[in-house]
């Protein structure tokens, strides 16, 4: 069961010629900042799918700024807004003062006024200042001004482990803000995914919080890019909706529930299971707030088994709230009881040691063997 | 009798400051007497005494709003109340000295600003009556609904004046485009991070606001030794704010100077910090207990220091120099005070009217597109309280 290699990503033809540029005019630059500028690549880095999201978002609606730490002439430490300052200004790519209350709070402020700010985050560590402005006001804004009061602000949020890093570059903080009412909570997982997804996000008149999986940034997949007057492309009403959530692999025996860095373990899980006899369903839950409850619910009737896997600790995790939800709904299909394979009730551990905090493809057929010895 | 407001002994604030205290702008003295400024007196060169007169009424009305609003508290019609009584000039000489189009961000004490900003005084009340957590359309009268988590609108006018930078409506030269936005906040909240955050970002991107800090001398039990150790006008000064005090308990020197500072955000001059010197005559709220920790003394030395006690004084000192306004003042302090039971009777009687919400309308406008969480649980709690109405 060594599932330690991580599958290869999927790689698009280099030949295909479908990518947003023509429609950001002729002196943009490719996403993520790239490759040539007459190469039209359908495959991108989460990083860059991001970036070529957030740049239709703002060539379709001027009201769309984006705010955040060092965003500006460097791109953001991962470079997901790399080139949006050159091309759309400093009065719509704010690089801000470091404090990300100020962030948060004038984020706020500006939604207030009719815009829709984008905020990043720097890292999940970093999300604590700003904790008070998002939960007790950006959440509450709108219930407090009786729908009065729009809050279209996005706060977007590269998280999770396994790169390596120092304290407070690695956490999994999605089930403090998935509890605060008023808030939407989500999480791709795939470059088209957060392509689409922070389109959605922008376009959502609910705050919305996007949990990105840096050590995903760098991952390539696929990206099928809108555009404007072309036939076979999609509209961002064609995308999957934001808060649906997907079987990305078909199985039989037993769900497998992730998001975000996670579903990337689940799939690999699910090779090997496969290898093994055992037919693995990967569902990908894309939105922790709302849940889809009638996909994740259909899947779980199917198979009877249900395992949940997050990078947070499992103590009153997602998994909590699914296990219970699943246990509620679908207790006369459960085979088994819900199981959670997540982090640990400790501290994100250093770097040398994470490898044995996060869940990895093992842990998860760990608990796919103990779903089915029930 | 400058002196007698003396910034060395104010409230429970006795502590000798270590830096040097500001100059403090006062035109109107304790007794009534109007004090030559080239600087501010241009500012306030259209009040005559008819204009006065409309701000002692105004003060009059907001503080018959606290005094109705405290008894109506005592009989358990609210649940809580925050008294503005004290603070009425420093509210309603800001309120002046703004123009319709400027926002106000306010605090949950703001009730004579926002009284004079043409929010209904019941409207002010269901918060405190516990039937909404707002209780007005703010895009009628450009006040924003009350904050209660201390400082955090700071935040909220400043990103709102970066959006009026954005949408081009300051430095037109247009008087009726251009916008100001007012952060209200009280001497305790200038503790917070978020309001030295706000300051900082107003004064980076020069963004057109006006802080308006009431220094009220006391966070609930907490004076301002426990607060800062510098004046506030230091504060400012560090992150790039011109600043002002003004005497807080002088309405024509608080509309003056928030005058100014309004002027100046929106011509693009930036951001002002203004720390009105005033006086939280009643405790923090009805819940609190101000035997605990303030000296009645305090209260004394306030006591001449009130901003309609001065003023009625200037208006008496007006009229015999024949200045002013035909009517008697006494005739006017009448009208006035019929006025306020006006006002008073119809507030005792419509907040005991003010109905309670329907319960599921908790689940409205908690997200603006449908949210199936929601949905369910608001089903569930109709189908309960349905069950429940059956006999």
């Amino acid at each position: 069961m060594n599932t330690t290699t991580l599958t290869a990503p999927a790689q698009a033809p280099a030949s295909s010629h479908l990518t947003a540029a023509r429609e950001r005019g002729p002196h943009a630059p490719t996403p993520g900042g790239r490759a040539a500028e007459a190469v039209r690549p359908t495959t991108l880095t989460m990083a860059a799918a991001l970036n070529a999201g957030l740049r239709r978002a703002m060539d379709h609606d001027d009201k769309v700024l984006l705010m955040g730490e060092d965003i500006g002439a460097l791109g953001g430490v991962f470079r997901v807004t790399d080139g949006l300052q050159r091309d759309f200004g400093e009065q719509r790519v704010v690089d801000t003062p470091l404090s990300e209350a100020g962030i948060v709070g004038t984020a706020t402020g500006l939604a207030m006024a009719g815009y829709r700010p984008v905020c990043e985050i720097q890292f999940d560590g970093f999300i604590f200042p700003a904790f008070n402005q998002i939960v007790t006001q950006l959440a509450k804004m709108r219930s407090r001004t009786s729908g009065a009061t729009s809050l279209p602000v996005v706060v977007r949020v590269p998280f999770g482990g396994g790169i390596g890093a120092v304290e407070h570059h690695s956490e999994s903080p999605e089930a403090l803000f998935s509890h605060v009412p008023g808030l939407r909570v989500v999480s791709p997982a795939s470059p088209q995914d957060a392509y689409w997804m922070i389109q959605q996000a922008i376009t959502s008149d609910d705050p919305v919080m996007v949990f990105e999986p840096k050590r995903r940034y760098w991952d390539r997949g696929p990206v099928e890019l809108a555009g404007r007057d072309r036939g076979r492309v999609r509209a961002l009403d064609e995308a999957p909706p934001l808060h649906s959530a997907r079987v990305v692999a078909a199985g039989s025996d037993v769900t497998v529930l992730a998001y975000g860095p996670t579903v990337r373990v689940a799939l690999d899980a699910a090779v090997t299971a496969r290898a093994e006899g055992t037919s693995v369903e990967v569902v990908d839950l894309r939105s922790m707030s709302p849940l889809d409850l009638p996909t994740i619910e259909a899947s779980v009737r199917r198979t009877g088994r249900c395992v949940v896997v997050h990078e947070a600790p499992t103590f009153l995790g997602l998994g909590a709230e699914l296990a219970a939800r699943i246990t509620e709904s679908c207790f006369h299909h459960l085979e088994a009881p819900v199981l959670r394979v997540g982090g640990f009730a400790v501290p994100y551990p250093v770097a040398r040691v994470e490898e044995h905090y996060l869940p990895d493809a093992d842990r998860v057929l760990d608990a796919v063997d103990r779903a089915l010895a029930y | 009798m400058t002196e007698t407001i003396s910034t060395t002994r104010t409230g429970g604030a006795t502590a000798e400051p270590s830096h040097g205290e500001p100059v403090m702008v006062q035109l109107l003295t304790p007794a009534g007497e109007r004090t030559p400024d080239p600087e501010h007196d241009p500012l306030v060169a259209a009040l005559d005494a008819e204009a006065l007169r409309e701000r002692y009424r105004a003060m009059t009305l907001a503080r018959r709003l606290d005094i109705e609003a405290t008894s109506l508290q005592r009989q358990g019609e609210l649940a809580l109340y925050a008294s503005s009584r004290g603070q009425e000039a420093a509210q309603i000489g800001a309120a002046r000295g703004l123009r319709p189009q400027d926002h106000v961000f306010p605090t949950y004490r703001e009730h004579a600003l926002a009284m004079s900003r043409g929010v209904a005084p019941l409207d002010l009340l269901r918060l405190y009556r516990g039937t909404s957590h707002g209780g007005w359309d703010a895009a009628e009268t450009n006040t924003h609904g009350y904050t209660l988590v201390i400082g955090a609108q700071t935040l909220h006018a400043t990103g709102y004046a970066m959006g009026v930078q954005r949408d081009g409506t300051v430095g037109t030269g247009d008087d009726d485009v251009d916008t100001a936005v007012v952060a209200c906040l009280g001497d305790g909240a200038t503790s917070q991070g978020e309001v030295n955050e706000a300051m900082t970002w107003a004064a980076v991107f020069k963004a057109p606001v006006v802080f308006l800090c009431q220094n009220n001398q006391w966070a609930i039990s907490e004076p301002n030794t426990r607060q800062f150790a510098a004046p506030l006008t230091e504060r400012a000064a560090g992150v790039g704010l011109p600043s002002v005090r003004v005497d807080g308990n002088d309405v024509i020197a608080v509309e003056a100077v928030v005058r100014a500072a309004a002027d100046r955000a929106r011509s693009g001059g930036g951001p002002t910090f203004v720390e009105a010197w005033t006086y939280r005559v009643s405790a923090h709220t009805t819940s609190d207990d101000t035997t605990r920790y303030r000296e009645s003394d305090d209260d004394a030395l306030w006591a001449p220091l009130d901003p309609l006690v001065r003023l009625e004084a200037h208006l008496r000192a007006l009229h015999a120099a024949g200045s002013g306004e035909d009517q008697d003042v006494d005739a006017f302090l009448a009208d006035v005070a019929a006025e306020a039971d006006v006002l008073g009777e119809a507030l005792r009687g419509d907040v005991r009217d003010l109905p309670d919400p329907e319960p599921a309308s908790m689940f409205d406008h908690v997200y603006a597109d449908r949210h199936p969480l929601v949905d369910e649980e608001r089903a569930w709690m109709q189908d309960w309280n349905a069950e429940g109405d059956q006999p």
